[in-house]
């Protein structure tokens, strides 16, 4: 059981980047075809990356550098935690200091646009986080434990007990995974616009180190829906992968048909929306 | 191998253009043409960007700006003129303000005729600058490699050397205000 542990971690560490680039390719795919296009090659967000790393070394100042790589290297240890079943509340903490490199990088900057879009991201830290936070202590208030390993060993997945709240971590990861309409700090699609914002002044490796992160991320948020499905049986391993897939095509769907929001329409929306049904979730949790 | 030439970034100047190339340029990436096929992406920032198109003439106002993103963007890179504008200054050439050609003010790769462009020109032209970018590329590669290193390495050995074998020079005889500066002239006189 232990080796499985390590296996799972591995696995998060070797594959991990493999998948997210995969899913952002059929992302811009999908994407493509919702708006009649052909669309780039699966394999596109590959090729980017493998074309960032050949480019001239240049940055605005080391210090960047070296904060998006403790950005990439705090959510790659984010995963390790999660996907070795640890403790999901650490899992989280660990997730956001990597966010908050970011800030910290794109602040270090100090152009104008990366400086937007540092404040945007901190902006959305703050619309997320609360929720983040509260999620690990509704799984607590069931199981009993913050460990992500227990969903494993119980026979109800946790989508019985807390699907209200899975409806609000669906809608936090719309912004986690930067998409509209909360693309407020960097999008994916609007590229010639000021939400280029913190990556604005990101080049080269510096850049590639960013997206490769944002695959790692990507994998992580997959874990965190897994979760919510995974039991005691074997198929729920197959519904954990079909939810996965039905969440994302509903990710893909949302960014695409929406227009971005104001950011303080995004924090009202998260804090209103997140808490009245973590709430109401709990609320109906203790009567039962 | 290498993804240089399968993700051509672009970013897109618009000089002193008439509009005209401009929508044409724009017209790659609607559904007709869809540039993003070939990985073709329009961002909007310099130190993305592999591929600098330019449209209409270079002038006095903006040759500086034009000169900016060049240097703001990174190697390997390549600079496509887009209409007749681009090329030589086009029907503007002979206006007081116009400079001329792209070319006037940085180097170019591939330029593109028409007035204005055809979208299917600009895709040649951007396919066409992939070699460029490739051969940039493999350059840059070379310059970084460890042979070049050890040149380089060499070369400033023996630039050190020969510079040890220099006599020293001299060093300047100290003028008279320097020697007559009283460190404590700021102070008041002690009573
Ligand atoms: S080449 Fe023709 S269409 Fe293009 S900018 Fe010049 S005048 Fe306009």
């Amino acid at each position: 059981m232990v080796m499985i542990k390590y296996i799972a971690a591995l696995a998060f560490i070797v594959l991990g980047p493999f998948i997210g680039a995969i899913v952002q390719g059929i992302d811009r795919k999908i994407t493509a075809r919702m708006q009649g296009r052909v669309g780039p090659p699966i394999l596109q967000p590959i090729y980017d990356v493998k074309k960032l790393f050949a480019k001239e070394d240049a940055t605005v100042n080391g210090v960047m550098d070296f904060y998006i790589i403790l950005a990439l290297f705090f959510a790659v240890f984010a995963g390790v935690i999660f996907f070795m079943g640890g403790n999901l509340l650490l899992a989280i903490f660990v997730l956001t200091l990597s966010t908050l490199f970011v800030i910290v990088a794109a602040y270090s900057a100090r152009s104008p646009y990366s400086d937007l879009g540092a404040e945007r991201e901190a902006l959305q830290v703050m619309c997320y986080e609360p929720f983040m936070v509260l999620m690990p202590v509704a799984m607590f208030l069931v199981y009993g434990s913050f460990e992500v390993a227990t969903t494993v060993d119980i026979a109800m997945p946790l989508i019985v007990y807390m699907p209200l709240i899975f409806i609000s971590l669906i809608f936090i990861l719309t912004i986690k995974l930067r998409k509209s309409p909360f693309d407020l700090s960097t999008s994916h699609h609007a590229h010639q616009e000021l939400v280029k914002g913190m990556t604005t002044e990101m080049s080269g490796k510096t850049f590639a180190a960013f997206e490769i992160m944002e695959w790692y991320e990507t994998v992580l948020f997959f874990g965190l829906i897994g979760m919510f499905f995974v039991s005691s049986a074997w198929w729920s391993w197959l519904v954990a992968i079909g939810a996965i897939i039905v969440c994302y095509l509903l990710e893909i769907i949302i960014d695409n048909n929406f227009a971005r929001v104001k950011w303080q329409t995004t924090l009202k929306w998260s804090w209103a929306i997140t808490l009245l049904l973590f709430v109401a979730n709990i609320a109906i949790l203790s009567f039962i | 191998m290498s993804g240089t030439s399968k993700s051509p970034w672009i970013i897109h100047y618009d000089g002193s253009s008439c509009n005209g190339c401009d929508i044409e340029v724009l017209a790659c990436l609607t559904p007709m043409y869809d540039v993003e096929r070939f990985g073709v992406i329009n961002t909007g920032n310099p130190k993305h960007a592999d591929v600098f198109l330019i449209t209409g003439a270079v002038n006095e106002r903006n040759i500086g700006v034009v000169k900016q993103i060049y240097s703001q963007m990174l190697e390997p890179k390549v600079v496509v003129a887009c209409g007749a504008c681009a090329c030589s200054g086009g029907i503007f050439h002979d206006c007081y303000n116009v400079i001329g050609g792209v070319d006037k003010a940085i180097p170019v790769d591939v330029y593109v005729p028409g007035c204005a462009v055809r979208p299917e020109a600009l895709i040649d032209a951007v396919v066409a600058g992939l070699g460029a970018l490739e051969e940039k590329r493999a350059a840059l590669e070379l310059a970084s490699s460890y042979e070049a290193k050890e040149l380089a390495k060499a070369a400033e050995q023996e630039r050190l050397a020969e510079a040890a074998s220099q006599p020293l020079l001299e060093e300047p005889a100290k003028t008279e205000e320097q020697t007559d500066i009283d460190i404590n002239a700021d102070e008041e006189p002690g009573e």
